[in-house]
């Protein structure tokens, strides 16, 4: 038997209470090997990884969502106490439960592992961070721990490497348990309950001689400009600003290879292949329709540098609880902060962070307005027209140029905050969800930490560059392409293309908020990503140019046939419009119904026309 | 100045969302109130406050709040600091400490 046993693989859950460095262990036991999914039917990210021990036994391990106790307040949590009870659909219940402690603050963590403990699930505590504890001053006894709570308690460093050796041997020496059993006696406990287990852990930790020392003075004199209501903002201020300048400066060189590369890719394959649909297809389909997505991944990948190593650093929940007031006034929760930080970047990404939000309806609002943070995707079109439209003078000490961009981001914001005071008062009414947020303490981000969850990001967006959004440039450059233009034809060919077609057709639709048949034209495949319709607008002049090229020879030319009122129409427009495919799908995916993607498609439109009208109409009545 | 009994304590519970500041207390209790936390759930505010380690007995300190008003205050108990906006507070009863150390 005890071959049998060694050989089988040992299926491992690990559960903890938010920042009990779960995650940390977690990269530290499996490295890169982890798999990113859902769980069947909901939007809870599953993670698992593996890994083999010495001894040839395999691991898969499961790392649950952090959650304070088996009574769920959100979906996370729910999904947690179904896969620890066996009762998660199309999961098999692990054998042993790893229950990740935060030794630097037990009277927090030993709730949940008595609650687990009384459940039955076999477990062993990790006792992480154990390292910062002596250092801190923590009186600490994990023997005297093993045998009050009476199960294997081991010490764990999930940041050194090495740091989970321990746990692992305990593992190793582990005969295989008797096949999990479901639990389908289970309830919820009382409160009354909850108080006895709490009761029960404080007298375990005043029986190991558990002692905390006084917290640091630096942190709590950090904490006092951090946190306050008029410090912490300026700080906060001034790191949204430095992160931002970081985005758009360290971004662009990198960006600028990317560009580089693709186009590379794209002449080679010009020139090597004879000229055709083939050629068409890959070169001005394929390679140019996934560059142009891909260029944005150096931005994202900074962007979340950063976004992780606050989160990690244990400052994000505290910006959440500055902004809670300001959020709250119109309806979100504190918590919709770092998801729509991140949506300036992309709202892919932030549509994703959502899932952090407790409250469902929350949640929906958070995604609806998502979109209207100015994404980068968003530039190139501000760019072309505020160089084409604005002259760079000087207004006070400020450039005109930068002024206006600025009031684009500006206006993004506004609408967002009007929407969600709207929606939160209609189709999205809830009623009131309490805040609760643990302010953990401040922690150096662990660069090995932050490398796995760049890396896991970067997978992410690549994944959806090469599948959706591929399918769909590839749909849209059809469009684009045929039918193929009649001979002796004196228009561009894509006038007579279905996006021609359909374009013309909008134009009826169009004319009242001042865009050409070339602007409607160019929207078509713009609908892909926002920044498709400056290559578009080319297409449409009939500019065969390299995009850096075509900013700069169709710049000359829509100044001179477009007008000002026009050039600030297609910009409110922009504020506004929803074209982008991508996130109109991962809303889908993540709402799991074509009700919010729709929806957020309609409102959108309906701005972009109402702000393109209004701008357009003022402009014209103003002499533009 | 002498050591009030314990039945002046309890003859004295205010709400945490009464604080200020800079303020030490001890907790007496929560009330249910019923409020729900999440969607998905069947956990109540009192129970989760509970969870979190808001037992008789456990000091805490009023670390922080935003002003205009105190919506929400930061509280610390034990090595832990949450944020609570005032509905969550008044959910916790205390008795200042200065009740108890004169």
């Amino acid at each position: 038997m005890s071959t049998q046993t060694l050989a089988s693989e040992l299926r491992l859950a690990l559960v903890g209470v938010p920042n009990s460095g779960k995650t940390a262990l977690f990269n530290r036991l499996t490295g890169s090997h982890q798999k990113v999914a859902n769980y069947a039917g909901v939007t809870v990210e599953r993670k698992e990884g593996r890994f083999t021990g010495a001894s040839g036994r395999a691991y898969r391990i499961l790392d649950l969502p952090g959650t304070y106790s088996l009574t769920p307040t959100s979906l996370d949590e729910a999904i947690t106490r179904d896969a620890v009870l066996g009762r998660l659909a199309g999961e098999r219940p692990p054998e042993i439960v790893v229950c990740v402690v935060d030794a630097t603050n037990l009277r927090l963590n030993l709730r949940l592992v008595l609650e687990l403990k009384r459940i039955g699930v076999p477990m062993v505590v990790a006792l992480n961070m154990s390292d910062v504890a002596r250092a801190r001053g923590f009186r600490l006894d994990a023997q005297a721990l093993e045998r009050e709570v009476g199960v294997p308690v081991i010490e764990t460093v999930a940041v050194a490497a090495g740091g989970a050796h321990g746990l692992i041997d305990s593992l190793e020496r582990r005969d295989l348990p008797p096949a999990p059993q479901a639990h389908p006696d289970y309830r919820d406990p009382t409160p009354e309950e909850v108080l006895e287990t709490q009761r029960d852990a404080r007298r375990i930790l005043g029986i190991i001689g558990y002692r905390e020392p006084a917290r640091q003075r630096a942190l709590q004199r950090l904490d006092a400009v951090v946190m306050h209501p008029v410090l912490g903002l300026a700080v906060l201020a001034a790191l949204l600003f430095a992160i931002f300048q970081a985005v758009f400066s360290w971004a662009a060189l990198p960006m600028e290879l990317i560009d580089t590369a693709v186009s590379g890719i794209g002449n080679f394959l010009h020139s090597a292949l004879p000229p055709g649909p083939l050629r068409s297809l890959l070169v001005d389909g394929i390679i140019a329709g996934a560059g142009s997505v891909l260029v944005f991944l150096p931005q994202i990948l900074i962007l979340f540098l950063f976004i992780l190593a606050l989160e990690e650093s244990g400052y994000l929940p505290r910006a959440a609880y500055l902004l809670d007031r300001v959020m709250g006034s119109v309806g979100l929760s504190g918590r919709a902060f770092i998801p729509l930080l991140s949506s300036f970047a992309c709202a892919i990404p932030g549509i994703m962070a959502t899932r952090t939000i407790p409250n469902l309806r929350d949640r929906m609002a958070t995604i609806m307005i998502a979109p209207l943070m100015t994404c980068s995707a968003r530039l190139p079109v501000y760019a072309l027209l505020i160089g084409a439209f604005i002259p760079a003078s000087k207004v006070g000490p400020f450039n005109r140029q930068g002024l206006v961009l600025f009031a684009l981001y500006v206006a993004g914001v506004v609408a967002a905050l009007l929407v969600a005071v709207v929606m939160k008062r209609t189709a999205l009414k809830t009623s009131y969800h309490p805040l609760l947020l643990e302010l953990p303490e401040y922690h150096w981000p662990n660069p090995r930490n932050l490398a796995i969850g760049l890396w896991e990001r970067a997978r992410i967006f690549i994944r959806r560059v090469g599948t959706i959004i591929l399918a769909m440039m590839v749909l849209l450059w059809f469009l684009g392409s045929y039918p193929a233009a009649p001979a002796g034809a004196t228009m561009p060919d894509i006038y007579y293309s279905f996006a021609g077609m359909l374009g013309r057709a909008l134009e009826v639709v169009l004319a009242p908020i001042g865009f050409n048949w070339q602007i409607s034209i160019a929207l078509v495949p713009g609908l892909a990503a926002r920044e498709v319709a400056v290559g578009a607008l080319g297409t449409v002049y009939s500019l065969a140019a390299s995009d850096e090229s075509m900013a700069a020879t169709l710049t000359p030319m829509i100044a001179g046939t477009w007008s000002l009122a026009t050039a600030l129409s297609l910009l409110a427009w922009y504020v506004f419009a929803p074209q982008c495919l991508s996130t109109l799908i991962v809303v889908r995916r993540e709402t799991a119904s074509w009700r919010y993607p729709l929806a957020m498609a309609g409102y959108l439109f309906g701005l972009a026309y109402l702000g393109a009208f209004a701008t357009y109409r003022i402009a014209l009545a103003l002499g533009a | 100045m002498t050591t009030l009994p314990p039945e002046h304590i309890l003859a004295h519970p205010v709400a945490l969302s009464t604080l200020r500041k800079g303020d030490t207390a001890i907790v007496i209790g929560v009330r249910d109130d019923h409020l729900d936390v999440g969607d998905e759930v069947r956990s109540t505010l009192a129970q989760r406050l509970l969870e979190l380690g808001f037992i008789p007995g456990e000091s805490l300190e009023v670390v922080g709040a935003i002003w205009p008003g105190t919506d929400p205050i930061a509280v610390r108990l034990g090595r832990s600091m949450f944020a609570l906006r005032q509905r969550e507070a008044a959910a916790i009863m205390v008795t200042r400490a200065s009740n108890i150390h004169p």
